[in-house]
């Protein structure tokens, strides 16, 4: 079920800007007559590192974008950034600050 | 010992130890009450942050009118130093705890989302820094309900 994520990594004003979309149902509990399917953990990691994490609901829009922005950077730090949904499934994508 | 009695004991143990963590918000926990609550009020009593000071440090950039509501982009930034965690609430949402983001070290507490949204509501943000709650609210007003689908 787990689709394909999209995530851009770029230094804009000696910060990092993370921008990330996942593709998902996040259907809600009247989209299914009470079965929602929805992400409802995100965690972001610099070069291994946990530097946010994220809980959600199911009001969070259909395949979702998030951006955050990450203090600092250098070009080529690894940013992960990975999900878990009400059912247990999980995604995760990687990739190098640009 | 019957297995599922051992199971259920496991689990009362596992919920009083998410329970202690909670203001943390430990790794891949989920804070169901919160996000079963059907006020916002409930949902920040859950959160731990009931009693939020307003603030002009915390700022909400969204549409005043949103013609969607199953995508209303909502981009918060709090200026507020020391500033740790991030709760977005659209107030007349069935369940009005739509995120809530915990920043790190290394991390700028700022976010960007799309929120769906039931109806015009006013949209709040609750901050969390040097263990004080702060709050700052906006009101946006949709035209096609974005809940129901």
């Amino acid at each position: 079920m787990a689709g394909p994520m999209k995530m851009r990594a770029t230094l804009s004003g000696g910060n990092t800007d993370v921008r990330v979309l996942m593709s998902h149902p996040m259907a809600t509990e009247q989209q299914t007559k009470g079965k929602p399917h929805f992400i409802q953990n995100l965690t972001v990691k610099v070069n291994g590192k946990t530097v946010i994490e994220g809980e959600i609901s199911q009001a969070v829009s259909r395949n979702p974008v998030f951006s955050f922005r990450l203090k600092g950077g250098a070009k080529g730090d690894k940013i992960e950034v990975s999900w878990l949904d009400n059912k247990g499934d999980t995604n995760k994508t990687e990739t190098a600050v640009a | 010992m019957n297995d599922q009695r051992r199971g259920t004991l496991r689990l009362a143990g596992a919920l009083a130890l998410a329970a202690l963590l909670k203001p943390f918000a430990a790794l891949a926990a989920w804070n169901q009450a919160a996000f079963a609550s059907k006020s916002s009020a409930d949902a920040l009593k859950s959160l731990g942050t009931a009693s939020a000071e307003s603030s002009g440090q915390i700022l909400i950039e969204a549409p005043q009118i949103a013609e969607n509501g199953a995508v209303v982009p909502i981009e918060v930034t709090s200026n507020i130093p020391g500033t740790t965690s991030l709760a977005v609430l659209v107030e007349k949402n069935p369940y009005p705890l739509v995120a809530k983001f915990d920043f790190k070290e290394g991390a700028l507490p700022f976010v960007k989302i799309n929120a769906k949204m039931g109806e015009t509501s006013d949209v709040r943000v609750v901050a969390m820094a040097g263990g004080k709650a702060y709050q700052a609210t906006k009101e946006i007003k949709v035209t096609i309900g974005g809940c129901g689908g």
